[in-house]
C-alpha cells in the first residue's frame, strides 16, 4: 500500500479516536471547563502535559533544526526541557496550593490590583496567539505533504477537529485526548529512531546509536565520519557549532524560562487535586518529553549523515524516489549551477528566497536531467541544494527506505503534536477572554453556565484567528514558537517568581516590570523579525544577542524595574502578605 | 503549628532549591556551554563530553533533580506536619 493510503488509514483513526473522546468528555460547568475540576491523576497530568507541550515544532521542526545547526541545537534541548526544573522547584507547587483557574487569576489577586489582571491577561493572549499559530501550520504541511491537500484545508481540518474537542470539552476533553495524542506522536517518534539506529549502528537505542560505531565495516564513530564529512563539504564540524557562545547562553535561558511562564503549561498544575501530585506530575511530565527530547538529536545526526550520502557529488538521475516526490512540493530542490549533472552540496544558499516552480499551464517544466526547474534567482555559491529544514523528520523514514507505514506514523504523530498543542493554547486564549475579562472585569454576577457560554465563543473565535495565522505564517515553524518564549519570559516569569518568594512585592514594581518586560522584548524582535530583517545578523544584534535570546535580557530588565518601581511605593496590604504565606505550605 | 517552625521549614525549602538550582545550571550552563568546548576534549564512546552535555546529559539530569526535589519536600513535609490529608483535595 502506498504511503498516502496509510496515512488516511492512521490519521482516519486518530482523529476518529478525538472525536469520540470530545464527545464522551463533554464539559458541563466551567470548572470542568477551565481545570477538569481539578480532578486529574498525576501520572495523567504529566502525560497531557507532555503533549501539551510538544507542539508541531518539538516534532516535526526540532530534529530537522538539530541537524543543521549541530551543536548549537542544544538551544533548544536543553532550552526546552531545563525549565520543567524551575517549574517544579519555584511555580507548580505554590500556584497548585493557590488554587485558582488561570495565571492572571493568581497576578490579580496577587498584585492586588484589575490593571495588574488586564496586563496579564494581554501577556497570556500575546503569547499564546503568537504560539499557536505555528501548530496550525505544522498541521498545514503534514496535511499538504502527506494527503497532497492545499495546506488552506490543512489547516482548515485542522481548525475543525480542535474546534470539536477543545470547544465541547474544554480542559477535560484536552486532558484525555492529550494523553492519547502523546501515545500516538511518541509511537510515531521512536519507530523509525529504532529503525534508523539499528540500520547505521547496530544498536536499536537511538540515544546510545549516535555514539556508536557505524556498521558499514569502517570502524569508526558515526560522530566522528558526520564531523568529517562536515569538514570536507566546508561546513563547521557537527558537533562544534557556529553561533557564539553567549548567543548560545541566552537563547537557551530565554527558552528555559519562558517554558516556565508559559500560561498553557502553568495551567495543567491547577487541574490535579494537591500540592504533593503537582509537585510529582512536573517530574512524570518531563519524564515523557526527555523521552522525545533525548531522541530528537540522534535523529538530527542519523539524517544529516544520511543525506549528505545519499546526495553529495551524486548523478541526479540516481536519485531515489523521494528525491523526486520531495522536489515536487518546493520543499528539496536542485539546481545544476556548474552542469555536471551532479549535486554538489556545500554551505550557503543554493538559490535567493523560497523555491518557485517553474511551470507552464500548470505543469512542472523539467530540466536536462529530468530535475524540476525553478524561477529562482541563483546565488553565487557552490551549493546547488535547496533543503527545507521541516522536512528532515518528515522525509526521514523515506530517506531511511523504511516501509511506507512508517511514514504515514509519522504525519499521523506530526499532526497529534500540533493539535494537543493547539488545543491547549486555544484553552487559554479563551478562558483569558470569558473568566479574566468577562467575568472578572465587566460582569462579576455573571452565571456558571452564561460563562461557560463565552468561554466555548472565545474559543471558537480564537481557533479562527489561529487559523488564519497558519495559512499566512510569518517564518519557520520552530521561529515562530521561540518568540512566543521570549514574551513569557519577559512578561510572567519574574512577576510571579516575585511574587511567590518576595512579600513585599507591589502592584506597582509588578505592572511596571511586566509592561517594560513586555515591550522591551516586542520592540526588539519586531525590529529585528518584521521591519528591518535585513539587519537580522551577528553584527546589528545588541550585545550579540539575537532576536530569540532578548527574551533573556527583557526578563532581567522586568526584575530591575520591579524591584526598584516597588521600593518607591507602599507595601501590599496584610492580607496579600497573608496570603503569599499561606501558599508557601501545603496545609497551613 | 508554631510561626517559627513554618519559618525553619520555608528556609530549608529554599536551601533545597537554592542547592539544586546550582547543579541545574553548573550541569546545563556549565558542563553544556561555558565548559563545552573544553570538556570537548574528552571523549566517551563516540560521544564529545561537553557535546553530550549539551544535547544528553543535562538532560538526564533534569529529570533526576526533580524527583529528587520531590523526595526531599514529601519528606520535609511530613518532618512538620504540613501535609495535605485526603479531606484536603
Amino acid at each position: 500500500m502506498s504511503v498516502q493510503i496509510w496515512t488516511y488509514i492512521f490519521v482516519g483513526i486518530t482523529f476518529s479516536l478525538y472525536i469520540g473522546i470530545a464527545i464522551w468528555s463533554k464539559a458541563s460547568s466551567t470548572s470542568e471547563f477551565y481545570v477538569a475540576k481539578g480532578t486529574v491523576k498525576p501520572l495523567t497530568n504529566g502525560m497531557a502535559t507532555a503533549a501539551d507541550w510538544m507542539s508541531a515544532a518539538s516534532f516535526l521542526s526540532m530534529a530537522g533544526l538539530i541537524s543543521f545547526m549541530g551543536y548549537d541545537g542544544a538551544v533548544y534541548l536543553m532550552g526546552w526541557t531545563g525549565g520543567y526544573v524551575l517549574l517544579a522547584l519555584t511555580l507548580a507547587p505554590y500556584l497548585r496550593k493557590f488554587g485558582k483557574f488561570t495565571v492572571p487569576d493568581f497576578i490579580g489577586d496577587r498584585y492586588y490590583s484589575q490593571i495588574a489582571r488586564t496586563v496579564a491577561v494581554i501577556c497570556a493572549l500575546t503569547v499564546s496567539f503568537t504560539y499557536v499559530a505555528g501548530q496550525m501550520r505544522g498541521v498545514g504541511l503534514v496535511f499538504s505533504k502527506f494527503l497532497e491537500v492545499d495546506i488552506f484545508w490543512g489547516v482548515i481540518v485542522g481548525m475543525a477537529i480542535v474546534f470539536m474537542y477543545a470547544v465541547l470539552g474544554g480542559m477535560k476533553g484536552i486532558t484525555y485526548t492529550q494523553v492519547a495524542q502523546y501515545c500516538v506522536l511518541i509511537f510515531a517518534f521512536m519507530v523509525p529512531a529504532f529503525f534508523i539506529s539499528a540500520q547505521l549502528t547496530g544498536n536499536p537505542i537511538p540515544q546510545l546509536g549516535f555514539g556508536s560505531k557505524l556498521v558499514d565495516g569502517s570502524d569508526i564513530y558515526l560522530l566522528d565520519k558526520l564531523d568529517q564529512l562536515h569538514t570536507e563539504l566546508g561546513f563547521a564540524a557537527y558537533t562544534s557549532g557556529k553561533k557564539s557562545m553567549q548567543d548560545i547562553f541566552f537563547i537557551t535561558v530565554a527558552l528555559m524560562v519562558g517554558t516556565a511562564g508559559l500560561p498553557h503549561v502553568i495551567v495543567r498544575f491547577f487541574t490535579v487535586p494537591k500540592v504533593k501530585d503537582a509537585r510529582i506530575s512536573v517530574g512524570y511530565a518531563l519524564i515523557f518529553i526527555a523521552i522525545l527530547y533525548t531522541t530528537a538529536p540522534a535523529i538530527a545526526v542519523f539524517s544529516r549523515t544520511n543525506l549528505i550520502t545519499t546526495v553529495n557529488e551524486q548523478h541526479y538521475e540516481e536519485m531515489p524516489e523521494w528525491f523526486t516526490t520531495w522536489e515536487e512540493t518546493a520543499l528539496l530542490n536542485w539546481v545544476d549551477k556548474n552542469g555536471d549533472g551532479r549535486i554538489t552540496y556545500a554551505p550557503g544558499q543554493a538559490i535567493v528566497g523560497n523555491p518557485e516552480i517553474n511551470r507552464a499551464n500548470g505543469k512542472i517544466i523539467r530540466g536536462e536531467y529530468g530535475e524540476v526547474t525553478l524561477l529562482n534567482l541563483l546565488t553565487s555559491t557552490e551549493n546547488e541544494l535547496y533543503v527545507d529544514r521541516d522536512i528532515m523528520v518528515l522525509a526521514n523514514p523515506e530517506i531511511a527506505g523504511l516501509p511506507n507505514w512508517v511514514a504515514a506514523l509519522v504525519a499521523a504523530g506530526g499532526l497529534a503534536a500540533a493539535l494537543s498543542t493547539a488545543a491547549g493554547l486555544l484553552l487559554v486564549i479563551s478562558t483569558s477572554v470569558s473568566h479574566d475579562l468577562i467575568k472578572m472585569q465587566f460582569k462579576p454576577d455573571i452565571s456558571d453556565k452564561k460563562e461557560l457560554f463565552f468561554a466555548r465563543i472565545s474559543a471558537g473565535f480564537a481557533v479562527l484567528v489561529a487559523g488564519y495565522f497558519g495559512i499566512n505564517p510569518p517564518g519557520f515553524v520552530a521561529e515562530v514558537v521561540a518568540i512566543a518564549f521570549g514574551l513569557a519570559a519577559a512578561s510572567f516569569f519574574p512577576a510571579i517568581i516575585l511574587g511567590i518568594f518576595y512579600k513585599k512585592m507591589n502592584r506597582e514594581g509588578a505592572i511596571a516590570g511586566m509592561i517594560v518586560g513586555l515591550l522591551f522584548t516586542l520592540a526588539y524582535i519586531g525590529f529585528f523579525k518584521l521591519m528591518y530583517p535585513e539587519y537580522n545578523t551577528p553584527e546589528y544584534w545588541w550585545l550579540g544577542i539575537s532576536p530569540e535570546g532578548i527574551g533573556t535580557l527583557g526578563m532581567l530588565v522586568n526584575l530591575v524595574v520591579s524591584l526598584i518601581i516597588g521600593m518607591i511605593y507602599p507595601d501590599p496590604p496584610v492580607e496579600v502578605q497573608e496570603m503569599v504565606e499561606s501558599i508557601r505550605y501545603p496545609r497551613a | 503549628m508554631t510561626d517559627d517552625n513554618l519559618k525553619e521549614y520555608w528556609a530549608i525549602n529554599i536551601r533545597y532549591v537554592l542547592i539544586l538550582i546550582s547543579i541545574w545550571f553548573i550541569v546545563s550552563y556549565g558542563f553544556g556551554i561555558l565548559l563545552a568546548p573544553m570538556l570537548n576534549n574528552i571523549q566517551i564512546g563516540g560521544f564529545k563530553l561537553g557535546f553530550w552535555f549539551a544535547q544528553q546529559g543535562s538532560i538526564y539530569v533534569f529529570v533526576i533533580l526533580i524527583f529528587v526535589y520531590v523526595y526531599l519536600m514529601n519528606n520535609l513535609d511530613i518532618r512538620f506536619g504540613v501535609q495535605e490529608t485526603e479531606e484536603d483535595s
